[in-house]
């Protein structure tokens, strides 16, 4: 595949940054995430996650299973911030 | 993997990064850091990263302004290709009620005493700066100019690369299980990946620092603590400074990025190891921001996170050598500021092992004061 190809649309990277990255020792999803910016756009990871994670088991020789996809966070979907403040309870419970 | 160093450092985060750095660059040879995920795993790259020079002591002035100085320099001192993402677009902190009005007027007045200029300003100043700003319920601010922010992850990795260049050796995913203590002198450390010998054992654990104070024999009083903080999506450049107030319970920041990052602190928090997202938070965040800055009601919040605050009983770090061990010190309990603190704290600990005198006054930060009772008031923390 062209090094060029953009595997993280919302922030602009790059096959090629994501290879020297893991060259470099940083094979985890977490710490290319944290240094790229990948999966951290608004689509947090939905296209990028497997494209990386592909990219670690073929560089590190590991098997796809052993490699952790990092945390999943919430919300799952994006929500305006004054959607969510309408519905503010008062003391409402702590429900999680 | 190693099998004896001079000094190991336990903790990959910004304190025991600039720690290492900052021994290295004094010409320390075989410095080991021992991180048991990776660099800036825990607290420092989940922290807010903002930088204030805005306190209500003088110590914590004058550690935050040497630290904030080494920042307007940090990509050259530490030879950093990237970018740290330094921006200082002032810290503007909202006062909502007389008593802390009055706070603000003798903060200001020590600030300015230290060479921090800072002002107390009205309402419409304030305005002025966020033009958004929703003045209701509010009562004055401060603002300077120079306090900021930057970006932790880059931040801890121009620290930790400067340090390899000079010969410390990391070791991520590698935890520390155990310190060997022998007639109250430091031994070594026992990981999952084998054994080193060593006579000085630096605790930067971060959240887990009672933990490893435990493993040497000693109980340092302090806790941790979740606190979260949710991102947007990238916005164009609508906020210059960070928003702050201590008695509405929020920070706010637009990174260079684009994301607004924006947290708080929950009183009802337990005092446990949990770093998960919930949702009264989103609840609470959200309604106190969209009260304070109305345009963010737009704005969608794409992610939450949380990270360890390792809270001390006066709500200030823990610096320099444990008494009871002979090579154990502490950079611990920065109470939700050791991100701001770090480049003073690598400095100030380096000098502390070496026996030179400190650049400040590290005494006072020491785990004895809380035998002796000198404990450090700050009024000015969230």
């Amino acid at each position: 595949m062209d090094e060029n190809t953009i595997i993280c649309r919302c922030s602009d990277v790059t096959l090629k940054e994501i290879r020297d990255l893991i060259k470099q020792g940083y094979d985890t999803f977490d710490e290319i995430k944290r240094i790229t910016r990948v999966g951290m756009g608004p689509c947090q990871g939905r296209t990028c996650t497997p494209l990386v994670l592909k990219e670690i088991a073929n560089i590190t020789g590991k098997p796809l299973s052993e490699i952790m996809p990092g945390t999943f966070r919430p919300p799952v979907k994006s929500i305006k911030l004054g959607e969510i403040s309408d519905n503010y309870l008062d003391g409402g419970d702590i429900d999680d | 993997m190693i099998n004896s160093a001079e000094i190991v450092i336990i903790g990959g985060g910004i304190s025991g990064c600039s720690i290492a750095y900052n021994l290295a660059k004094k010409g320390v040879k075989n410095v080991v850091v021992i991180e048991k995920d990776y660099l800036a795993s825990g607290a420092t790259g989940r922290c807010g990263a903002g930088i204030r020079q805005q306190w209500g002591t003088e110590r914590n002035c004058k550690m935050s302004s040497l630290a904030c100085n080494f920042y307007e320099n940090a990509a050259e001192e530490l030879g950093y290709e990237g970018d740290i993402e330094f921006k200082q677009g002032g810290y503007l902190i909202l006062s909502s009620t007389e008593k802390e009005h009055e706070q603000f007027k003798k903060n200001v007045k020590l600030q300015n005493s230290l060479g921090i200029n800072s002002k107390l300003i009205s309402l419409k100043e304030a305005k002025k700066i966020v033009p958004f700003l929703n003045t209701e319920g509010l009562v004055s601010a401060t603002f300077y100019e120079k306090d900021g922010h930057l970006n932790p992850f880059y931040t801890t990795e121009a620290f930790a690369l400067a340090a390899q260049r000079l010969g410390v050796k990391f070791y991520k995913h590698t935890e520390v299980t155990d310190i060997i203590v022998e007639n109250a002198k430091i031994k070594g450390v026992k990981t999952n990946k084998g054994d080193i010998s060593t006579n000085i054992v630096v605790n930067a654990a971060g959240g887990y620092s009672q933990i490893v104070g435990k493993m040497a024999g000693i109980d340092i009083p302090t806790y941790s603590e979740r606190h979260q903080i949710l991102v947007t999506e990238p916005l164009e450049p609508i906020l210059e400074p960070m928003v702050m107030s201590f008695s509405l319970n929020l920070y706010c920041q637009q990174v260079p990025h684009g994301g607004i990052i924006m947290g708080r602190g929950d009183t009802d928090e337990p005092k446990d190891l949990r770093v998960t997202s919930g949702w009264h938070f989103l609840d609470e965040m959200t309604h106190t921001i969209t009260n304070i800055l109305p345009p963010l009601r737009d704005a969608r919040v794409i992610r939450t996170w949380a990270g360890l605050y390792n809270l001390s009983p006066d709500r200030q770090p823990i610096l320099g050598p444990v008494d009871k061990v002979e090579g154990l010190y502490l950079a611990v309990g920065f109470s939700g500021h050791g991100f701001m603190f770090g480049p003073a704290t690598g400095l100030l600990i380096s000098e502390s092992i070496l026996g030179e005198e400190t650049t400040l006054p590290i005494d006072v930060y020491n785990l004895n004061r809380f035998e002796k009772g000198n404990l450090i008031f700050e009024p000015s923390v969230v």
